[in-house]
């Protein structure tokens, strides 16, 4: 016994250096990790540039990447960019708290019960398929042209996903867990923090990201119909003034932060879910 | 009967019927085992005949249409710390580490300086000392099915219930986790109730062997081993049981094929 004991230590030491060896053959292929998901956009970029400079197209209407970026350095050096990006991200910030909150907890509060979902089920089902920008004009008419309108539609866009993504994690866990921890009596609090949350945390995590994606939309099209600040506001003015640069510089913008956004999402999430391998 | 007061586990008439698609399936008829205390049961039969059931009722989890089962003088009816058990997989929560696992397996009321002793303990019972803060996918099959038994052993239950526990488990390791429970079992003087298919398996742990055959489920035969541990299995009175118990399954063949390990 002492002898498949050793066998099982040896297991575990084989599978730590096959950890270290495919660590170190991604670090021989880091260059090429990194240099096939640039390669079409630094393509892009090049074929674009060439054709505005060719003047296959109007700068009025696409100005060429190098202008686009004269933009993006003097919009940072006077701040402009940066006071916008961050007005944006805090209603992002606090309207998809407040969403996240909510589609958590309701969320285990109908996956945990089938009672409750029948009770809300027609409710959650009517408000559901409501594009979040129908809801736009409602909630400035309820609420004002101000902050709340805003954060408002950003809860309402990020309540949908995570409230999803929170009961499908609950439903799926396995039968199997929970028939261990009936038989080790566990009270309905340790079953549901020990077993069942930690089981739903990956599928959690999806509802997060998607509804984080869905805020940072939600708050540029609240801002496009009705904001003094914030990237779509600023969209919205460049181009009551004809500026094609700074829209793109705007429009461009949202899509790194969202990708930063989910970036540090997933950085979050894989620290967290070592286990889910 | 006298000795009745000394049975530490007492099943009486026990049945069980399913319904499947409104045909009623009988699973167990009229089971009968006593039990006494620190004994070593083995259940042996063919898959379908009810004995995973029997264990999923003794530990609450299912429960039966008649018949009695008692631990201690107390009729069961709902799971409880004072039994433990150990299922084929090994059914560890992913997302705990070895010690967070078996901790899990502590009562609520304990204290954490007695929960830390506990499992601590248990760490070095099941020989897991080194990995106590490993994942359960780091560890290999043998190695969780540790740590499920130190899990159900932990709240040191009256009886430990083992369905098939070696039945996923590689033929060397499952060896040698037989030689495990062995010794656990000698140490810790658990009451232990192992169901299995393996005919070797059932000999070489148990005090008695509980034959059943299928549809319905129900004790064909109990057969005691009276073979001094450790057990060799290529021992001439092993061999003989080993005959016998084959013979309940294949009693028709005339000449029962060789069997040799």
């Amino acid at each position: 016994m002492e002898f498949i004991d050793i066998n099982s230590r040896n297991e575990g030491k084989e599978r730590c250096t096959a950890q270290v060896q495919a660590v170190s053959a991604g670090a021989e292929h880091r260059w090429g990790f990194f240099l096939l998901p640039l390669a079409l956009p630094v393509m892009l970029l090049v074929v674009w540039e060439v054709l505005s400079r060719k003047g296959f197209i109007r700068p009025t209407i696409l100005p060429p990447p190098t202008d686009i970026w004269q933009v993006v350095v003097e919009m940072t050096v006077s701040g402009e960019l940066l006071k916008h990006l961050l007005i944006s991200l805090e209603r992002v910030v606090k309207g998809f708290s407040v969403g996240a909150v909510l589609g958590l907890i309701s969320g285990i509060l109908i996956g945990l019960s089938p009672r409750i979902e029948r009770a809300v089920a027609l409710v959650t089902g009517l408000l559901r398929p409501i594009p979040i920008i129908a809801w736009v004009p409602v909630l400035i008419l309820w609420m004002g042209i101000d902050e709340a309108s805003k954060i408002t539609v950003i809860a309402i866009g990020s309540f949908w996903p995570v409230l999803l993504n929170v009961i499908q994690g609950i439903r799926s866990t396995d039968r199997k867990y929970l028939e261990v921890a009936t038989i080790l009596e566990k009270s309905r609090w340790m079953l549901l923090t020990k077993v069942i949350l930690p089981s739903a945390l990956p599928s959690i995590f999806t509802g997060i990201r998607i509804g984080i994606g869905i805020a940072w939309m939600s708050v540029v099209g609240a801002e496009l119909i009705a904001a003094s600040s914030g990237v779509g506001y600023m969209i919205m003015y460049a181009r009551e003034l004809s500026q094609a640069d700074v829209m793109l510089v705007g429009v461009f913008s949202i899509g790194i932060t969202g990708l930063l956004i989910d970036y540090i999402i997933r950085t979050v999430e894989s620290r967290l879910l070592k286990w889910n391998v | 009967m006298s000795s009745l007061t000394q049975q530490l586990l007492s099943i009486t008439g026990l049945s069980k019927q399913f319904a499947i698609n409104s045909e009623t399936v009988q699973a167990l008829t009229d089971i009968n085992l006593q039990v006494t205390p620190g004994e070593f049961i083995s259940i042996v039969g063919a898959s379908g005949c009810g004995k995973s059931t029997l264990l999923r009722i003794i530990v609450g989890l299912d429960s039966q249409s008649s018949g009695e089962i008692t631990l201690g003088g107390q009729a069961i009816h709902k799971p409880g710390v004072d039994r433990g058990m150990v299922f084929q997989e090994a059914r560890l929560l992913p997302w705990l580490t070895v010690r967070d696992n078996i901790a899990f397996g502590c009562r609520s009321n304990a204290t954490n300086v007695e929960k830390c002793r506990l499992v601590d303990e248990h760490i070095a019972l099941v020989g897991l000392a080194g990995f106590e803060s490993a994942y359960p996918h780091q560890l290999s099959g043998g190695m969780q099915q540790r740590a499920s038994i130190a899990r159900a052993l932990v709240n040191r239950p009256k009886v430990l219930l083992l369905d098939e526990p070696f039945g996923a488990l590689d033929a060397f390791t499952r060896i040698n986790m037989q030689q495990e429970v062995l010794r656990i079992w000698e140490a810790e003087k658990t009451t232990m109730i192992l169901v299995t298919h393996d005919i070797d398996e059932a000999i070489y742990l148990g005090d008695r062997v509980v034959v059943m055959s299928s549809r319905p489920g129900t004790i064909k035969k109990i057969v005691p081993v009276t073979l001094s541990r450790p057990r060799d299995r290529s021992d001439y009175d092993f061999v003989q049981i080993r005959k016998e118990i084959y013979a309940e399954f294949f009693e028709q063949s005339p000449k029962p094929f060789a069997y040799a390990i």
